[in-house]
């Protein structure tokens, strides 16, 4: 039987987690919000990761198939997306419940208002959602329940009366939580069928559309799959029956992230952040001398010698200014969402400047900056500039910038902030220096917690193998 | 340590009853200190500093600063500065709970720190009319004393420094008690360098950090010079001895520290407003503190420098010049690697401290320097030294053991 590893990141923001093979691939990854309840928070992303390790597996399985029928990768793509849909309808639903409930329970003269307010939203944005991750490209942008039901969910409150917005909010505040930390185990096998049948429907319809003269436009693998999807789905439901039932064997766990210390692994499995991204980011770029990690809360500047030890670290003191909480509340006070942040500061044609070594007094300094007519993109390649000079000046405190240059941590997948570190690290550290950045920047803390589980430290490193060898 | 203990209270007693023994009073600095001298005019000695981190630990200083900070003391103002006016203008009760007298002489000792200067401006508004004896140290900037130098500093003794200090304690300078005084001085230095040496065995029998603050006490306030102290130290030595036979490790507050997992050297002064809980970190995880900058601040002997009678006033002056806050830099880090080097520890922490201009300043540089030189694994932390809003348990908490498991891998993997 496989033998798989897993390693929890708990971050401030975010809680990750990865499953890799005994070779150190990774095949499942699994995020969600760090939320009130980190238990969990750590279960959802492990569940996560274990389910896309199914996929994964049933890839790899098919890897020759796939090639062949470029039809089966869509097909698996959309059992995901539907998949993903069910977990999320179930919490959903589960929501819809609490919001009932919760309104009912108010003390307002318009509570019977408030309810029904809330059964229509729920109703309209319900189908909405489902489209969007069956239809559209939903499961792809790899959303959290929390933003993909408040995003709509507010919209809608905007456009009924002011009187009952507070209402209406209070409830929702009242129940995202309770629902959100709730753990939740699903029926893979159940699910994953229940997905097919979806499916079923789907292009069901898609074919009669088609066969009523239609075009579908320009999705080959979809006009490939929609005459034959039958077939597609009657050489995949076995092994995906295969996959499902498959047992995942995770050998050994390591947990991370600053809220290490309150998952319910024993103190050998519990690691500092600062050890496992430099291990995670050394394995994917061994040439790796200097790790720069910035997460939601706290900045890391790791320099590690060739076998991926670490040899010093620096990270921030007393102030978040230079972490990804920063731009979470930048993204509020522009109202927009923080995927969006660093795609609009990128249009900027200067970058404004901002003095700002504070999170909370940027927030005046935006509003003071917008009220005399600054254009907000450059405010926003302001802020974005001001966070990563915040960053190499801990780069430069902990010894500087040593070739390779690796970037990791969520903050590595906002590209304004790509683009001013590698301009400030060239500027400051020469053009040479070779700067990495994967796509898995984000998870590279859980997957060095991964590898350090799979290494079992204790007994796989060199002088204890010397050791035991020794003994014999 | 119940000697130790004995003996501090003895001071604060004498301390406490100067108006009817009629001893006068003289406020000083730790570096650079003239026990000596002021013991030989029978004088009694109170240490600001010594007094704020007893506050600090005793958890008064948050209130004794903030009063400082009403008065119009900035909040990058150092925070002994503060704890001790605040101390002061709220009746300067000492650390045993028995009113400080008064000071009857001022004396400045200005040994590589800036602030100290400040500092005593500040005590002569609050205690008009006492008079004020500067001494200033010339700083060891080409890593070395010249006879210029000591004769600078001997000047001040003889023109500015003695003859106050005849005038306030109504007697005159009396060389030979200063020389038996100093005499004195030497053997209990010869017991303390036998005494912080003692970590180089394994286990460590001694922390020279979290406990070697405690061991430097009796001669940082006022006991160099004294027989009390040569017998303080010579019993601690055989304390450690025997430690050292049975094969135990340092005493801590929990008990005997059960296994010795690394062995660091700590630059900067520790953390006062939570000492217990910061000496725990180390403790808890088998980390124990081989030599410490901070415990060199009262004089800095590992170079062979004894107070020498024969000399009384040069040796004095050389003293306060040999003072590690008055080491240049490239000195500091020759002496940390020294200390790591011969002391064998297993990695570097810099305890950077917030308010400390003359502690901080170079740290980093310093770090990085041994970092390269040695190939030691260096670790950074930011504290202060009374003010407990700078101080962030689980902050610490998680640089610390981020720290340990980067040695705990390194030396699993070193090992053979």
């Amino acid at each position: 039987m496989s033998k798989y590893y897993l390693g929890i990141d708990l971050g401030s923001t975010t809680s990750k987690a990865v499953i890799i093979n005994e070779k150190d691939e990774i095949i499942g990854r699994g995020i969600t919000n760090t939320r009130a309840n980190y238990k969990v928070a750590a279960d959802i992303a492990k569940l996560e990761a274990i389910y896309d390790a199914r996929f994964t597996l049933l890839t790899q399985k098919l890897e020759a198939e796939i090639a062949k029928k470029p039809e089966f990768k869509k097909y698996i793509a959309d059992t995901r997306a539907v998949f993903q849909y069910l977990q999320f309808k179930h919490r959903v639903d589960r929501l819809t419940e609490e919001l009932l409930k919760s309104a009912s329970t108010m003390r307002t003269e318009s509570k019977d208002l408030v309810v029904d307010h809330i059964r229509n939203i729920m109703d309209k944005i319900v189908p909405e959602i489902r489209n969007d991750f069956v239809e559209g490209d939903l499961a792809t942008k790899n959303e959290f329940f929390r933003d993909i039901v408040s995003e709509r969910y507010n919209r809608e409150v905007e456009l009924i009366d002011k009187e009952l917005f507070e209402s209406l909010l209070l409830a929702y505040d009242k129940s995202i939580t309770p629902v959100e930390n709730e753990m939740v185990k699903y029926d893979f096998e159940k699910l994953v069928y229940e997905a097919l049948d979806i499916l079923d429907e789907k292009y069901n319809g898609l074919a009669e559309e088609s066969t009523a003269g239609e075009s579908l436009g320009f999705d080959v693998e979809l006009n490939l799959l929609k005459g034959n999807y039958k077939q597609a789905e009657d050489s995949l439901k076995q092994h995906i029956g295969d996959i499902a039932r498959q047992e995942i064997h995770i050998a050994n766990m390591v947990g991370t992230g600053y809220g290490r210390a309150l998952l319910p692994f024993p103190d050998d499995c519990i690691k500092s952040e600062i050890l496992c991204h430099a291990f995670g980011a050394h394995a994917v770029f061994p040439d790796t001398r200097t790790v720069l990690d910035i997460g939601g809360q706290d900045t890391k500047a790791i320099q590690v010698d060739s076998r991926g030890l670490v040899t010093s670290f620096h990270m921030n003191d007393r102030c978040a200014a230079g972490c990804g909480r920063y731009l979470g509340y930048i993204a509020d006070e522009f109202n927009i969402s923080l995927n969006e942040l660093g795609p609009e500061a990128l249009e900027a044609d200067r970058e404004t400047n901002i003095c700002s070594t504070c999170t909370v007094f940027a927030g005046a300094e935006v509003r003071e900056l917008l009220n005399v007519g600054e254009k907000r993109s450059n405010i926003l390649a302001g802020l974005h500039k001001a966070i990563v000079m915040r960053a190499m000046s801990l780069l430069a405190r902990s010894g500087g910038v040593r070739n390779e240059f690796t970037f990791t941590g969520g903050v590595a997948r906002n590209q304004a902030v790509l683009k001013y570190v590698g301009q400030m690290v060239a500027e400051s550290y020469g053009d040479d220096i070779v700067m990495n950045i994967h796509t898995d920047s984000i998870f590279m803390g859980a997957l060095g917690g991964a590898m350090f589980a799979r290494r079992n430290i204790e007994v796989d490193l060199p002088a204890k193998k010397r050791k035991a060898a020794k003994a014999v | 340590m119940i000697i130790q203990k004995e003996m501090i209270a003895g001071l604060f007693k004498d301390l406490a009853s100067v108006k009817e023994s009629g001893k006068k009073v003289v406020y000083t600095f730790i570096p650079g200190n003239l026990s000596e001298l002021i013991r030989s005019f029978d004088m009694l000695p109170v240490y600001p500093e010594i007094n704020a981190l007893q506050s600090g630990m005793r958890k008064k200083s948050g209130e004794f600063i903030r009063e400082a900070e009403r008065h119009g003391h900035s909040e990058d103002v150092c925070t002994y500065v503060k704890c001790d006016v605040g101390m002061m203008i709220k009746g300067n009760i000492g650390p045993t709970g028995e009113k400080l007298p008064d000071p009857d002489l001022l004396l400045l000792s200005y040994t590589g720190c800036f602030t100290f200067m400040k500092w005593f401006e500040t005590l002569e508004r609050l205690y008009p009319g006492v008079p004020v004896a500067l001494i200033q140290s010339p700083y060891q900037e080409d890593a070395t004393i010249t006879p210029e130098m000591t004769e600078y500093m001997v000047k001040q003794l003889k023109e500015e420094v003695i003859p106050k200090m005849e005038e306030v304690s109504g007697q005159k300078f009396d060389e030979e008690k200063l020389k038996g005084i100093l005499k004195l001085s030497a053997e209990a230095e010869d017991w303390i360098v036998k005494i912080f040496d003692s970590t180089k065995h394994r286990p460590s029998p001694i922390d020279a950090y979290f406990a070697g603050v405690y061991y430097i006490g009796p001669i940082n306030i006022g006991f160099r010079g004294t027989q009390e102290a040569v017998d303080y130290y010579k019993e601690l030595y055989k304390e450690v001895q025997e430690r050292i036979a049975k094969g135990l490790g340092p005493i801590t507050p929990e008990g005997v520290m059960k296994e010795e997992k690394f062995r660091l050297v700590v630059e900067g002064p520790p953390n006062w407003t939570s000492f217990r809980e910061f000496w725990k970190l180390f403790y808890d995880r088998g980390a124990v503190i081989v030599a410490s900058s901070y415990t060199k601040v009262g004089g800095v002997y590992d170079y062979g420098f004894r107070h020498d009678s024969e000399h009384p006033l040069e040796t004095l002056a050389e003293y306060c010049m040999n003072c590690y806050t008055n080491l240049n830099l490239p000195q500091r880090i020759n002496l940390l690697e020294k200390c790591i080097t011969e002391y064998h520890a297993d990695g570097y922490l810099t305890n950077s401290i917030k308010s400390c201009n003359s502690f901080a300043a170079g740290q980093l540089m310093m770090m990085r320097e041994l970092e390269e030189r040695l190939e030691i694994p260096v670790g950074f932390i930011e504290t202060d030294l009374v003010d407990p809003r700078y101080f962030s348990y689980s902050n610490i908490k998680n640089r610390l053991e981020s720290f340990f498991e980067m040695l705990e891998q390194r030396l699993l993997i070193e090992q053979d």
